[in-house]
């Protein structure tokens, strides 16, 4: 028997009032099996960030979440425009997002170093016009 | 401190009751990656940016009540959301830093544990 568990999550690229209910049952579910609070937000914070821009800048995606009782890695896979500057991206305060996406609260540029700042190990596979896979993984 | 009896004190109108929670600080900011990252376990977050992701982030860093300042007008979804998590939602008509004041200053009134952070 595995002593892994995994949850699969679909993102949709239109919804953006359920923007974000990947990231809350996730924590949910971190919560209840008794991970450390600490544990709970980091991965709260990867999670959204992550979920986030899937909505904004890719058009939705699936996350695959596996948790061991050493670490929780999380997947992060969109099938969007994919990102041309990677060192660019990850500069606080840089951002691409549109007017209209910034009068919701997002563009300042911060998620990705948060995501950065809050994981133990993060790394952005992109191709651009394919699509972008982010993994972190966060230790127990 | 807890929400409901923060606002019968300052006289907030309620947009969703939810859950009775400890303040023990304030929060402002209206950008939410940065409050995603900043943002206290049991703050107030005084905020002026009033939709469904202002639930989605208060939920998920547990902060424990969302005040809309300034009299921002909020719309269904977001009620929607915040009824759905069960997240206190109130409205103040002054702007973000008296509103933060306000509330800073009743919570030391009442000699409760207060960190205070506005970025
Ligand atoms: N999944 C993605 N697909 C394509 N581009 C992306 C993706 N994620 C991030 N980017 C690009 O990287 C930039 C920086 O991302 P980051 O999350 O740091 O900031 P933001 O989303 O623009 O604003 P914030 O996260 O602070 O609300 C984005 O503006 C966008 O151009
Ligand atoms: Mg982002």
């Amino acid at each position: 028997m595995s002593d892994k568990l995994r949850f699969h999550y679909e993102v949709s690229g239109e919804d953006f009032t359920r923007a974000g209910e990947a990231s809350s049952d996730l924590k949910a579910k971190l919560k209840l099996m008794g991970a450390s609070p600490e544990v709970v937000r980091k991965v709260a914070i990867c999670m959204y960030e992550g979920e986030i821009n899937m909505v904004i800048h890719a058009c939705g995606g699936v996350i695959d979440v596996t948790i061991s009782p050493a670490d929780i890695l999380l997947e992060l896979k969109d099938v969007g425009p994919g990102i041309p500057d990677i060192e660019k991206a990850m500069q606080e305060g840089y951002s691409t997002a549109s007017e209209n996406i910034r009068s919701l609260g997002f563009g300042a540029g911060m998620g990705l170093s948060n995501m950065k700042k809050y994981s133990d190990e993060m790394k952005i596979d992109t191709v651009l016009g394919v699509g972008t896979t982010v993994t972190m993984r966060i230790n127990m | 401190m807890k929400t409901y009896k923060l606002f019968e004190n300052l006289g907030y109108e309620i947009l969703n009751k939810g859950e009775d929670r400890l303040v023990s600080g304030v929060y402002c900011c209206d950008l939410l990656s940065v409050a995603m990252s900043k943002g206290k376990e049991n703050a107030a977050w005084v905020t002026v940016m009033s939709n469904v992701n202002t639930v989605a982030v208060c939920t998920l860093v547990d902060m424990s009540c969302i005040v809309l300042a300034d009299g921002s007008s909020v719309d269904e979804a977001m009620l929607e959301k915040a009824k759905e998590h069960n997240v206190c939602v109130m409205r103040s008509k002054l702007p973000v830093f008296e509103t933060a004041k306000e509330i800073f200053d009743t919570l030391n009134l009442f000699g409760d544990r207060l960190e205070e952070y506005c970025d």
